[in-house]
């Protein structure tokens, strides 16, 4: 296991990159402790896979270092930094066995054939193929030959790092939960520093101890689930965590007072915003539906089962609410803002807030 | 119990059937019919039944033209199937290369049999022949009229250079196929060289292999114009092969009978050859 240095990494595929938009990865510069459960959570296109082939070392960075405990390993091969991968869709060797498929990493370092037999079966039983062993891998079905993949990251023990890059995409969803919280088992057991790609905030958050938000070549937040869903330090995180996503809301200051078109906004503290587009950013889940506060009118309301999606528009802005299972929406309907879910946002970044605590 | 039996589709079927009949069940009849007949011209025959195939069982001239054949056949898959996978693992995937290996690739094939004897009929030939002419300044005999095994290594070579393409391209096809993914799980997983060949490419190209093998054998255990163009079957009968044989005999001798009855058994082997090829790797397929 090791600690993982990022070291004002940037990356770009074209050979010379002069702008920033030329680069895949803007700049990372990024610590993956020891031992660390971390998830890569970001769109389609945000750097993410390109950042973990850079650790895995099948991308050479254009610029910055990578160090594993310490030692620079930029220019070590994939091999040589001894890494675990998984992939998005299942990469099996189909004229071997399962068996022989899970065996194939440790017979490739010459593991003595003993120590090869116990950790095949040590890993067949963790991801429950014990059964089909002795069987042609191409026959299985994409799940199985997913787990076979799975499998062969998790086969060798002394490994720096497991990097997963949306392993769970051609899983059922079923399955993907039980693998999951296999994944999150075996973290538990051996300690293994793991990097898991993903776009689904679901797997993001149920994963990881550590969230790194990415967007647009750049990490915009690291933090807990919790970190994530409270305090959004950029709108794209709010967007981006959250079903709904935040409802951002542009406004003028004044004071502890923010100023949405004739309404005025009580704020938590003082906000340090005096540059930039300022915005009030608060998640559904703090919007208050009931009879006294701003007017809004609702569009739209939506059942997704656990709870409601109130869709209204207030001001000319689009937000949304949620309301409990059984809540009914009010005939003249107004909104508060939770003063503790209220966030505010100078160009897309959270400014700090002097927060006066709930009491006045 | 609501199946349509409607015998009207025959109908549809028909145009297909009377072409083949005519393109292929037809004249196939008329070489069974001329294999147990004997003719002395004008178009009269007298029946012979089994001893144009009795006689052509028990004659050398025949065995020695198929073993000739079969290890003609042999030689070129050895080099052909080795040579293309080999020249495909290292074609470039992309860039401006790819259209440029292609193109240079396919020429070969573009270019018909009897042209490419005669551009080696020429190339070899020691008095105005490039290749002859220095192979000989460099102090080799070489002379691919009067010696047997240099008119070999002439339509050996001659054939490589003709049809390594084919092996080269159908490889190629079922290299490009292979996804990214694979050769980045390898070196995650440690792979050699070898091993990403043995268990990644080769797996990959088997299909497309199994056809190119098949094909370059039906090929050439068939062939015919080049051999013929460059040295007419010799020097002897160094180089007379199935087929030079069968038209020596049909149309050089005019033996009917005895051309016919080696037609059918020609067509049986490679019916046989073929079956087998194909039944040995998919089984092989299946097993995996």
């Amino acid at each position: 296991m090791a600690r993982i240095d990022v070291n004002h990494i940037r990356h770009s595929y074209l050979p010379n990159p002069r702008k920033d938009s030329d680069f895949a990865l803007k700049e990372v510069h990024h610590t993956f402790e020891d031992g660390g459960a971390y998830a890569l959570l970001g769109p389609s296109g945000c750097g993410k896979t390109t950042l973990l082939n850079i650790i895995s070392g099948l991308l050479h960075p254009s610029h910055g270092q990578l160090l594993f405990n310490g030692r620079d390993i930029t220019n070590l091969s994939t091999q040589e930094r001894n890494i675990a991968q998984v992939f998005q869709f299942p990469v099996i060797y189909d004229t071997m066995t399962v068996y022989d498929n899970l065996a194939f990493p440790l017979r490739n370092r010459r593991v003595p054939e003993a120590d090869v037999d116990r950790k095949v079966r040590e890993t067949l039983d963790m991801i429950d193929l014990a059964s089909l062993a002795k069987k042609k891998a191409r026959g299985l079905t994409a799940d199985q030959k997913q787990k076979i993949s799975l499998g062969r990251g998790l086969v060798r023990s002394d490994v720096n790092a497991i990097l997963f890059d949306e392993p769970l995409t051609v899983i059922d969803p079923h399955m993907k939960w039980v693998l999951r919280s296999q994944l999150k088992q075996l973290h538990r057991r051996f300690g293994y520093t793991m990097v898991y790609v993903t776009h689904d905030q679901t797997e993001a958050l149920t994963f990881a101890d550590r969230v790194v938000v990415m967007y647009d070549g750049e990490i915009v937040q690291i933090g807990t689930p919790a970190e994530l869903f409270e305090r959004p330090r950029h709108t794209f995180v709010g967007y981006f965590i959250g079903s709904p996503g935040m409802n951002v809301l542009p406004v003028a200051l004044e004071g502890k007072t923010a100023k949405l078109g004739a309404q005025r906004i009580e704020l938590p503290g003082v906000p340090k915003a005096d540059k930039g587009a300022v915005e009030l950013g608060v998640r559904p889940e703090y919007v208050r539906l009931g009879r006294e506060g701003m007017a809004v009118q609702v569009s739209k309301v939506e059942d997704v089962g656990r709870h409601k999606v109130v869709r209204a528009n207030l001001e000319g802005k689009e937000i949304a609410a949620v309301i409990g299972e059984d809540d009914e929406v009010p005939a003249e309907p107004k909104v508060r803002f939770d003063p503790a879910g209220i966030n505010i946002y100078a160009d897309s970044w959270l400014v700090e807030m002097a927060r006066v605590e709930m009491g006045a | 119990m609501d199946k349509t039996w409607n015998n009207k589709a025959w109908f549809l079927v028909l145009p297909v059937l009377v072409l083949v009949a005519f393109s292929a069940v037809i004249p196939l009849m008329t070489v069974v019919n001329y294999s147990v007949q004997d003719t002395f011209g004008n178009n009269v025959f007298f029946w012979a039944g089994t001893e144009w195939f009795e006689e052509l069982l028990h004659s050398d001239r025949f065995w020695e033209a198929m073993v000739r054949n079969l290890i003609f056949s042999f030689i070129i898959l050895a080099i052909e199937v080795p040579l293309g996978i080999f020249i495909a693992l290292n074609m470039p995937k992309k860039g401006w290369g790819v259209p440029v290996c292609l193109v240079l690739m396919a020429l070969p094939l573009l270019v018909p049999w009897n042209v490419v004897g005669t551009i080696w009929q020429v190339f070899g030939r020691n008095d105005i022949g490039l290749l002859g002419y220095y192979v000989n300044a460099l102090g080799f005999d070489y002379n691919y009229v009067q010696d047997p095994f240099d008119a070999w290594v002439t339509v050996i070579v001659m054939d490589v250079w003709h049809w390594t393409s084919l092996v080269v391209l159908l490889c190629y096809a079922g290299l490009v196929s292979i996804p990214d993914a694979f050769y980045q799980a390898a070196k995650i997983d440690g792979a050699s060289r070898w091993a990403v060949f043995r268990y990644i490419q080769l797996p990959k190209m088997q299909r497309v292999l199994l056809i190119a093998v098949l094909l370059r054998f039906m090929d050439s255990f068939m062939i015919y114009t080049e051999p013929f163009v460059v040295t007419g079957g010799g020097p002897g009968n160094s180089t007379t092969f199935l087929s030079i044989d069968l038209v020596k005999t049909a149309l050089g001798q005019f033996d009917l009978g005895p051309a016919a009855a080696m037609s059918l058994v020609y067509f049986l082997i490679i019916l046989l050859l073929s079956w087998v090829f194909y039944t040995v790797m998919t089984n092989y397929d299946a097993e995996r």
